[in-house]
This record gives C-alpha cells, sequence and structure tokens, in this order.
C-alpha cells in the first residue's frame, strides 16, 4: 500500500496551469469571488416545481458558479422507480409497526427524493452513511430490504455488512456517524483510491458537536465528503427555527472553507442534478461539498410520536401539495416517458418489495442467547466465556424443568 | 493548511526518501545491542515506530503529535520519520479525532491515536462508548476496529485541573473495549505492540509520572520477542504479572501505582514480611488466574490504584477475588485508593494519593494476630 505524504494539502495553483478547484474556476469565469462560490445560491435550486413541469432555466435558482445540467432520462427513469418502492417500502412498515411486528419505524415519507438521490448519486465503490431514517437510501444503494430492517425489527442492532456494501450501520447517535465517512474518505485518499463519501443528517442534527468537528475536518484535510443535510423542518417536536437562525444551515459551509448548496429536497430531478455535480466535485478533488435539502416529514417522527401537538394540519397539507412522487410522475409522463406499462410495471416492483418485507418482518426469526457475547471481542475473554457458560447452564436447567413438568 | 505543498511525486520522493532514512537508522540502532537504559517515553515510541515500518497501515494522530511530537514527546520523531501522511496533527477536537479514526478502522488502516490529557478524552466519549466498543457487536463481527486510543492519565506530576484524572474505570466498565496499562519500560513497548496488533479497540492508558522513569531493556530482545509471539500465536496480552515474589500478603495495584506498591514491599520486607506484587497490566481483559493464584497463596491482599475507590477497578478487584478466594482469605481484602474528591490541586495531591505508608497501615490491618 502506498500512502501519500501532505494529505492536508491541497493541490498547488500555478500560474501557467488552469486552476483546478472549482472556486477558483468560478472566480475566473464568472468574476465572482471565492466566498460568492461557497456561499448557496440565493434561492434554493428547483428544476420540476410541484405541478410537475419543468421550470424555465432562469427560474430554476441558479447563477453564476451555481450551474447545474438536466440528468439523462435513463436517470430520471431509475429514480421514479426508486421513488415508488421508497413510499411503498415506507408506508408498508409504518403497517408492520401498527401490526406489532416491528419495533419501531422512523419512516422518511415524503422524503423519499432525498433518500434515493442520495444512494442514486453515488457510484460503485463510494460509500453512504445513513441516519436511522435513511432505510429507503440503504435498500436503493442495494441492501436486502429486510436486513435493512433488522435494526427495528429487533432481532440484532445491524442487519447488513458496512463493508461489503459501503453503507455504515444506520446511526442513531446524531452526527457522530458524519466523522466516520471522514475517516473512510481519508483512509481512501491517503490510499490513492477515489472513493467519495455522502454522509446524512438531519436538520436538528446541525446543532450537535459532531456536525461541526466532521466538517471542519473535511474541509482541513480536503476529503471527498458531500454532507447531505435532509432539512425535514423538525427533530421530533423542535422547529429549525430553536435550531438554527443562520440564514439557512447551507450557509454553514462557508464557515469552514466549503462550498454549500440548498437544492428543493421534494424536486428528485434538483436533487440528482446538485448531489450529481457534487459527488463529481468531490471526486475531481475539489474538497468536501454542503447540500441542504429542503422536505418534509409526512408523519410524525416515530410510532411514539403524536405530531399534532407541535404541528397544524394546514401546514402538512401544504406539504402535501409538493408531493415528490406525484411531481415526478407528472412530469415524466408529460414528457412522454412514462407510459402505462411503465408505471404498472414498477408498480408490481414495489409490491415485490412490500412482501418481501412482510415475510421477512413477520416471520418469527430464532434468535440464539450465545450471540449476546459472540461478538463483543473478535476473541471472547475469559470474563465472557465464563458468563455465557453461566447462560447456557440457566437454559439448560430452564429447559430440563420444563421437561421434567411436561412430564408430571 | 499544512505549510508545506508538494505534488503527489514528490510525495511519494518524500516517503521513500524518510522509509530510507528509517531504514538506516534502525541499521543503527539494531547495532547497539544488549540493554540499554532507556525512558518509558522512548519505549512507547519505539513501539510506535516499529509497527509504522512493519505495517503501512499504521497511522499516528491527535493534537500537536506532529513536528512537535507530542506535548509528552511521545510520538518524537514519528512525522520526520514516515512523513505528514502517516503521522499528523489535527484540528483540536477530540470526538473528531476518534470518529475519523473509526471511519479510517473501518477502511483498512489501523490508527494510534493520541488524546492529550485524560480529561481532554471526554469530549470524545461519546464516540468511544457508542461506536469505538460497539462496532463489530453490532455488525456481528463484520466490522473490525483495530484501533488504539493512547491516554495519558493519572497524577503524580503536579499538574492543574483536567491534567491529573483516573479516567480507567469509565472505559474498563464499557463492554467492548480492551483497557491496558502498562508500568515498566519493557511492557511500554510489549504492551503498545500488542494493542497496535489487537483487531479489537484498546484504551492504552498510559501513566503519565512514569514517561521519565528509566529501566535497562534490550530492544532487540523485545522486537524479537514481539516476533516470536506473531509468529506463534502467543503474547502476554491480557496477563498479569508477578511484579516482585512474596509469601505473606499480595499487593494487587496497575499502572502509576506500581512504584507504590514495589517500595512499599520492599519497607515491609526491612520489617520481616514478604509482600507480592502483581502488576495488573491489562484492566480488560482481567487475568483472575495469576491474581487469584497469588491471593490463594498468601492468603492477604491489598488492592492499590490511584483512582476514587468508589465503583472503581479497585472495588472490581476486591469482588472477584473475594468470589474466587474467599475461602483462602484470612482477612477482608483492603483497598488503597484515591479519596472521593475531585482531584485535587498540586500542593494537595500528596494528601490523596495512596502511599508507602497507607499501603503499609493496610498490610498492618490484614488481621496477622489471629
Amino acid at each position: 500500500m502506498t500512502i501519500s505524504a501532505d494529505h492536508t494539502a491541497q493541490e498547488p495553483a500555478t500560474k501557467d496551469a488552469a486552476p483546478q478547484d472549482p472556486a477558483s474556476e468560478a472566480v475566473r469565469k464568472f468574476g465572482i469571488t471565492a466566498e460568492d462560490y461557497m456561499l448557496p445560491a440565493r434561492h434554493q435550486i428547483q428544476m420540476v416545481g410541484p405541478d410537475g413541469t419543468l421550470n424555465p432555466h432562469t427560474e430554476q435558482g441558479t447563477q453564476p458558479g451555481h450551474e447545474y445540467g438536466l440528468p439523462s432520462d435513463a436517470e430520471l427513469l431509475a429514480a421514479y422507480e426508486q421513488l415508488v418502492v421508497g413510499r411503498r417500502v415506507n408506508d408498508q412498515n409504518s403497517a408492520l409497526v401498527r401490526q406489532g411486528r416491528m419495533a419501531v419505524y422512523p419512516s422518511s415519507h415524503g422524503q423519499e427524493a432525498c433518500q434515493v438521490a442520495a444512494a442514486l448519486c453515488l457510484a460503485e465503490g463510494d460509500w453512504l452513511f445513513p441516519t436511522y431514517r435513511d432505510s429507503v437510501a440503504v435498500m436503493a444503494r442495494g441492501v436486502d430490504p429486510v436486513q435493512t430492517m433488522t435494526l427495528f425489527r429487533g432481532d440484532w442492532h445491524g442487519g447488513y455488512d458496512p463493508a461489503e456494501h459501503k453503507v455504515g450501520i444506520q446511526c442513531t447517535p446524531l452526527t457522530t456517524q458524519l466523522l466516520h465517512g471522514v475517516g473512510v474518505a481519508h483512509a481512501a485518499k491517503l490510499r490513492g483510491e477515489d472513493t467519495v463519501v455522502l454522509a446524512m443528517c438531519g436538520d436538528g442534527a446541525t446543532s450537535e458537536g459532531d456536525f461541526h468537528e466532521a466538517l471542519n475536518f473535511a474541509a482541513v484535510f480536503h476529503l471527498p465528503v458531500v454532507f447531505f443535510v435532509q432539512n425535514n423542518q423538525y427533530a421530533i417536536s423542535v422547529p429549525l427555527a430553536h435550531q438554527s437562525v443562520a440564514p439557512s444551515l447551507a450557509h454553514k459551509a462557508v464557515g469552514y472553507g466549503m462550498a454549500g448548496e440548498r437544492v428543493d429536497g421534494n424536486d428528485v430531478v434538483a436533487l440528482l442534478a446538485v448531489l450529481g455535480r457534487a459527488v463529481k466535485l468531490a471526486r475531481e478533488g475539489s474538497g468536501p461539498l454542503l447540500v441542504e435539502a429542503h422536505t418534509y416529514r409526512m408523519q410524525a417522527h416515530t410510532n411514539a410520536d403524536d405530531a399534532t401537538r407541535y404541528r397544524q394540519d394546514s401546514e402538512v397539507a401544504e406539504w402535501l401539495a409538493k408531493d415528490p412522487l406525484s411531481r415526478m410522475q407528472t412530469y415524466l409522463t408529460g414528457r412522454g416517458l412514462l407510459g402505462d406499462a411503465a408505471v404498472d410495471r414498477i408498480a408490481e416492483k414495489a409490491e415485490a418489495v412490500a412482501a418481501q418485507l412482510r415475510d421477512g418482518l413477520g416471520e418469527d426469526v430464532p434468535v440464539d442467547p450465545q450471540d449476546l457475547f459472540n461478538y463483543v471481542f473478535s476473541t471472547p475473554t475469559q470474563q465472557l466465556k465464563e458468563q455465557s457458560a453461566m447462560l447456557a447452564d440457566e437454559l439448560a436447567r430452564d429447559a430440563a424443568s420444563t421437561t421434567t413438568e411436561a412430564g408430571k | 493548511m499544512s505549510p508545506t505543498v508538494t505534488t503527489s511525486s514528490e510525495a511519494n520522493n518524500n516517503v521513500s526518501a524518510a522509509t530510507a532514512r528509517a531504514a538506516a537508522k534502525a541499521a543503527v540502532e539494531a547495532e547497539k545491542t544488549g540493554p540499554q537504559t532507556i525512558t518509558l517515553a522512548k519505549a512507547l515510541n519505539t513501539a510506535m515506530a516499529d509497527a509504522m515500518h512493519a505495517d503501512a497501515s499504521v497511522l499516528v494522530f491527535g493534537e500537536d503529535v506532529g513536528m512537535l511530537g507530542g506535548v509528552f514527546r511521545i510520538t518524537d520523531g514519528l512525522t520526520k520519520t514516515f512523513g505528514q501522511a502517516r503521522c499528523f496533527d489535527t484540528p483540536l477536537a477530540e470526538s473528531g479525532i476518534v470518529g475519523m479514526a473509526v471511519g479510517m478502522a473501518m477502511n483498512g488502516m489501523r490508527p494510534v491515536i493520541e488524546m492529550q490529557f485524560d480529561a481532554f478524552a471526554y469530549p470524545a466519549f461519546e464516540q468511544i462508548v457508542s461506536h469505538v466498543a460497539k462496532m463489530h457487536n453490532r455488525t456481528r463481527g463484520a466490522v473490525k476496529l483495530p484501533m488504539v486510543i493512547r491516554v495519558p492519565y493519572a497524577g503524580g506530576i503536579g499538574g492543574v485541573e483536567h491534567h491529573c484524572d483516573s479516567s480507567e474505570a469509565y472505559y474498563a466498565h464499557t463492554a467492548g473495549l480492551k483497557v491496558y496499562t502498562p508500568a515498566t519500560v519493557a511492557d511500554g513497548y510489549r504492551m503498545l505492540r500488542e494493542a497496535i496488533d489487537s483487531d479489537d479497540p484498546v484504551m492504552f492508558m498510559e501513566p503519565k509520572k512514569l514517561y521519565w522513569s528509566k529501566d535497562q531493556v534490550d530492544l532487540e530482545a523485545l522486537r524479537a520477542e514481539h516476533a516470536a509471539n506473531t509468529a506463534r500465536g502467543t503474547s502476554s496480552e491480557g496477563r498479569a504479572a508477578v511484579a516482585r515474589a512474596g509469601t505473606d500478603a499480595t499487593l494487587i495495584a496497575y499502572g502509576p501505582s506500581i512504584p507504590t506498591a514495589l517500595a512499599a514491599a520492599a519497607a515491609a520486607a526491612e520489617e520481616g514480611r514478604s509482600l507480592e506484587v502483581i502488576d495488573v497490566r491489562s484492566i480488560v481483559p482481567f487475568d483472575d488466574e495469576t491474581v487469584c493464584a497469588s491471593v490463594r497463596k498468601t492468603g492477604r491482599a491489598v488492592v492499590i490504584a490511584e483512582a476514587h475507590g468508589f465503583a472503581s477497578v479497585a472495588s472490581e478487584i476486591v469482588a472477584r477475588v473475594q468470589e474466587r478466594c474467599f475461602h483462602h482469605l484470612a482477612a477482608p481484602i483492603r483497598r488503597v485508593t484515591g479519596f472521593d474528591v475531585p482531584y485535587p490541586a498540586p500542593k494537595l495531591e500528596h494528601y490523596y494519593l495512596p502511599g508507602v505508608d497507607r499501603i503499609l497501615d493496610a498490610v498492618d490491618d490484614l488481621q496477622w494476630e489471629d
């Protein structure tokens, strides 16, 4: 393995060579300052409006240094398919919780465009670091749906191998996973690999100290990390105004010396464009970027929460009209990219995933009590071996007494 | 940003040149065969350098560990020898240091990170408890975190507040962390190499008052021992050691308390009492076998530690030994620990720290007349 030195330094900008980094390029091309480049555009980027029509270019929120191209038809169709599957997954899982077949499910209903774009903007070999609400993104990266839901089914803390899928374990302690993403990117950079990491968190999480430390470390070490904040307006019950009075969460980027952007989080077209560009820039050596998506958690925090205590129905209705799924369907249909046959095929696929979840989460998975001890260390300590033997003995005696009683 | 900007080809040349320099230096040191007098600090430094030579995935980072060589100079020369990529300064943020190390360990590296002082590690507590300790279990062993968190700990150096905490119990109480603490120069080398080799995360608690303690050690013999252990798959990992043999009572101690326990044993010998001193070395995993063999032999025990006694490692040792050796005990096991007060100001610390007299008083209380 070759570890290349001086990873803290950005590539040198020489007079003769064309400037490599996007900030310098923006300075040269558009005559804006590096700070202007790092600040998000004055308006959030939106390509397809709530009514499903493509905004004229001048009304997409773009400006010099913040230009975005329309994703390809194939990308749009792939995104639509994942949106439909993601919505079905969310609703199926919520139903399974109501039926008592799953302990809890933090639904991303309403945020599916963010989930899908976060997964689709990455290349094979890139890493995703999700939160507990990002199950749909995890599945969209190719992790088996039932394995993904293991955490919430309650038989173990995680159901998939992060290294196999390059997807971190869905993280509950807020923003702690952003630092793991920074470390993965740092290791890859030291080995000269072109891995990009996309690390996700919510609006409330930006108040945590690790949010600051992760962005700062990524910036100082000039690492290929895209920080993706889904601003769904609430941290359980607390609205964003109680978390931050920054002009926007994307504005925090400039404080770390990285570029920030804000995007309509219910417009998967804009999300693919903005996140796609961010990943491309990161891979080309721009250093980290911060993307804030404005979206809405249509349902309560979890089934244990009562959202009517802290938000108005009218607000929910307002966001219902901005639904990411129907918007995309209208847009693609209008462009002639989506016919009835495709809609049916995709709906069937979503149903198949839902059935997989019902089957996988409905079955009573046997648990092995000895697993308590098997994974604490690579090699169990003497103390754990003793405790494991004690539990085995307890269980053996329980079984024996049950047999004896049954025999009476 | 780093003051020197190099292209990647220059950087690689620098790495090659640095490696060549390091090899030459190692060759010179190799010629110095036989025992040499070195400090614990030098033993730890040599362990890291040797591990970095042996494995390119071993990285060292933390606050001031680069050009300065750490506030205690334990990483002295590593940046010069191995380059900025392998030993580097981070922003001043302990959670960031540990969290980034988790990601690096997930992605093929073996980070050895420094928390500047015991109490400065607390901002990293969440990363340590919720991720470092649990990642292997959470992923059913799919993700291993081969990382070492070095913590200069405990008092006795006249440090101001927040610089002298004995924080080992926090980590020992957390399932999934190994907790080592060397007390001798040779163990400094031996145990840090074992910690870096470990596929499980290790909290490596370094008694800072012993950094400048000296001993005659044969580094080549220690290197050969490590190589032989690696080849055989054996080591002293997780084992306690008999620091001084004795027959009348057992002093059980670790880290900064070992020299004090040995001094107490020497003083007791003058009074005709033979005390055995057990150096715990590895708090997690704990070597019940060695500790209990000694107590069964002597029938009496005193546990010594600098940390507050309440809910402490010393309490755990008393409980374990009592459960296993009750019928061999001639007297209740005594503890000599720090008082249950915040670590005192420099002019008061000698009242707080377990000393020879306090240990000998406890030994005197072990019901010798019965």
